[in-house]
């Protein structure tokens, strides 16, 4: 009896989590699915009908926007890395003891609502605002100058949102690495940058992983940067799911898009786990 | 839009097989996944007639009560904040409005509301101002909105110019009443401009204010004014003109001459001297220049500009719809009604405000008297002949596929 209960313990330990994925994952996806196969307009019904085409016609359609938010979400990914890696190093490594207040800080901004602070944004960097309205005074712009609207205006501002989703997962990585490891390589005659080349990096790597994972997916969909600080010229992917579910009610349309994004995404996740070698990243994560 | 429209729903129903639940399944051979996946279908609420059973109206108002309190849903721009006429009307009548701005631009109105229509709920409102655009037709055709008594309607019958209670999109006013009329012409900032004046269309095309000029993104705004400045009438258009239209279009966006495509933001767009030349509507400017002491300027443009009717409507589902066509009623009062164009400068249903402002600007001096003169005489407010023969109405669509077909031709313009 008591073995019996031993080997129903894992399971029933994860029944409440399977059941929330289930309702809340598995039946949405189910609903949407469902949705993107059917066909009609919004005053008459839509009606399920296998109907593949939306999702040619969806392809047809918006490819641009698509390709435009993958060549912003790597772009914005690799910005990302490049900014978060510095902070997450100095933090593990020369943070000391005050490693929680600096971690803090970075995870301050979250106390506002993050379209709050896009908005703010806004504000700042609008064309008569306060940054540029001096600078062309003064002459040293044109009075037609403008940074909102453009396409580096919206890559910052996914930058600005989703550093802390970078620099936690490098920190908790590198935070990892024992001192005592980087003291072997150096006794060995590495120099700094060898031992870091040869031995930090490998060993953050699966934090870098993770925060690719973290901030590629929702970069590439964000909807919010592109709305408050773009143009129609930046259109991104989530603003035209938007639309069509938000706006003209094409619930088919924006299902098929809302599937083919995700079908893409996963395809991008796994071409980099596999360029990474998923085997080892995955293995390291896991110790 | 014609009188004697086919309905789409109808037409449909002709040419085209209905699948049923049954026959999805019968198609699929996946009975199980085809089952859970037809069972998520969204419901529409089609009405085999546009037009309303003689019962209609009896059968909506019998047995209704007043709450003595009304939620209306209106737009930005479209009443004095400090809401005098609805201050005057909770004196009058005991009954409480709650008046909010959560109408920015139609579509996504439709879309916001829709579901929660087509389940028979509440959508939180039991009066709101709608434009006479597409959606107007889709409130009508799914039977969203209520059959007005009109016996209800004492004001109206009585003040309400006689244009109005003929005009296409719903003649003999069965569910609607004007709320306010108003043109989309051009506004411009005249600070930015260099003392240049802004006159027609083509200007909006300039590549000298590359990069600052605001256009709609509301797809029918924006095609009026493609068409129009290819010389269009955007009323008699064809689906061929469509294509030229947004042609030249893409065009003035491929050349970096837009800015974006608004909402009620350009307001704030044009003030932030975000956009220095922009599509605006009437009203909004001069309520901007009264309420931040600005010059901004308004002009209809040459080749033509166009004029829309707003409309008072209350959703069948409301939960308060007496109180709500009370307050309908009231803005026909023509004192209400000219205190309201007083303060939004938008053309009035009702002719005898004009002299309410006429009497209200003698009581005044300076230059208050001088401004309310210029309201009484603007016209912006009351349209002249020679004006109204500028005036294009909008693009009229017979079909829903034809709607569709213009929104696929508008619609990657706004969203690139």
């Amino acid at each position: 009896m008591d073995r019996v209960k031993r080997q129903l313990a894992p399971y029933l330990l994860i029944l409440p989590g399977g059941l929330w994925l289930l309702l809340f994952f598995v039946v949405p996806m189910v609903a949407m699915l469902s949705l993107s196969l059917q066909q009609g307009d919004v005053v008459n019904g839509y009606r399920f009908t296998f109907h593949w085409q939306n999702y040619t016609e969806a392809i047809e359609a918006y490819n641009t926007q698509l390709i435009r938010s993958l060549i912003y979400g790597v772009i914005a990914t690799i910005i990302l890395i490049i900014l978060a890696f510095p902070v997450a190093y100095w933090i593990a490594f020369y943070g000391g003891k005050r490693k929680s207040t600096y971690l803090f800080l970075l995870l301050l901004p979250f106390f506002v609502s993050f379209v709050l602070r896009t908005i703010s944004w806004r504000q700042i960097l609008t064309d008569d605002g306060p940054v540029l309205s001096p600078l062309k005074s003064i002459g040293l712009l044109p009075e037609s100058y403008h940074i909102l609207g453009t396409a580096p205006a919206v890559i910052c501002g996914l930058v600005y949102n989703f550093l802390p989703f970078m620099v936690l997962p490098v920190y908790v990585a590198l935070e990892r690495i024992d001192p005592r490891v980087v003291e072997a390589a150096r006794d060995l005659y590495a120099n700094p940058a060898t031992s870091f080349r040869k031995v930090i990096l490998p060993l953050a790597l699966p934090g870098v992983f993770a925060g690719v994972l973290m901030s590629f997916v929702p970069v590439s969909s964000d909807y919010v940067n592109s709305e408050v600080l773009g143009s129609s010229s930046t259109t991104m992917i989530g603003q035209v799911i938007q639309k069509q579910y938000l706006n003209n009610s094409d619930y088919p349309t924006a299902s098929a898009l809302s599937f083919i994004l995700m079908a893409v995404l996963l395809v991008g996740i796994f071409a980099y786990a596999r360029a990474l070698g998923t085997e080892d990243v995955m293995k390291v994560a896991a110790r | 839009m014609s009188a004697n429209i086919s309905d789409p729903s109808l037409l449909r129903g002709l040419t085209q097989r209905r699948l049923g639940r049954r026959d999805a399944l019968r198609l699929s051979g996946l009975a199980g996944l085809g089952a859970a996946l037809a069972a998520c279908g969204v419901q529409g609420k089609g009405k085999p007639s546009a037009s309303v059973a003689p019962d209609a109206v009896a059968k909506f108002w019998t047995g209704k009560a007043s709450t003595k309190h009304v939620d209306f849903a209106g737009w930005p721009l479209y009443m004095d904040p400090k809401k005098p006429e609805l201050k005057k009307f909770t004196a009058e009548t005991g009954i409480s409005v709650n008046y909010q701005e959560v109408i920015q631009e139609m579509a996504p109105w439709f879309a916001k509301v829709q579901p929660q229509l087509a389940a028979g709920q509440s959508i939180g409102y039991d009066l709101m101002v709608i434009t006479n655009s597409y959606q107007f037709t889709q409130f009508r055709e799914s039977g969203f909105l209520a059959p007005l008594d009109h016996s209800k309607l004492p004001n109206f019958t009585k003040n309400a110019a006689p244009a109005y209670t003929k005009e296409a999109f719903d003649p003999g006013n069965v569910y609607s009443v004007p709320w306010a009329s108003g043109m989309t012409g051009i506004a411009y900032d005249p600070a930015k401009l260099g003392g240049r004046k802004i006159t027609k269309l083509a200007d909006l095309w300039d590549p000298a204010f590359k990069g600052k000029v605001g256009m709609f993104s509301d797809t029918q705004e924006l095609a009026n004014f493609g068409l129009m400045a290819l010389g269009i009438d955007p009323a008699k258009s064809t689906q061929d003109d469509w294509k030229k239209a947004a042609d030249h279009l893409k065009k003035q966006k491929s050349d970096g001459i837009v800015r974006n495509y608004y909402d009620q933001s350009y307001v704030d767009a044009l003030g932030k001297g975000e956009v220095w030349i922009t599509q605006a509507w009437s009203g909004d400017i001069f309520q901007k220049n009264v309420s931040e002491g600005r010059n901004l300027q308004f002009v209809l443009p040459e080749e033509g500009a166009t004029i829309w009717t707003d409309n008072m409507t209350i959703p069948i589902t409301a939960k308060s719809p007496l109180d709500a066509i009370a307050l309908m009623d009231f803005f026909y009062k023509p004192e209400i009604a000219g205190s309201l164009a007083e303060y939004i400068n938008y053309v009035t249903p009702v002719p005898g405000a004009q002299a309410v402002i006429k009497a209200d600007a003698a009581k005044l001096s300076g230059d208050e008297k001088k401004s309310m003169e210029e309201i009484a005489n603007s016209n912006l407010v009351f349209p002249t002949d020679a004006d109204y023969a500028k005036l294009h109405y909008y693009v009229s669509f017979e079909t829903a596929e034809e709607n569709q077909n213009f929104q696929k031709t508008f619609e990657p313009i706004v969203l690139g």
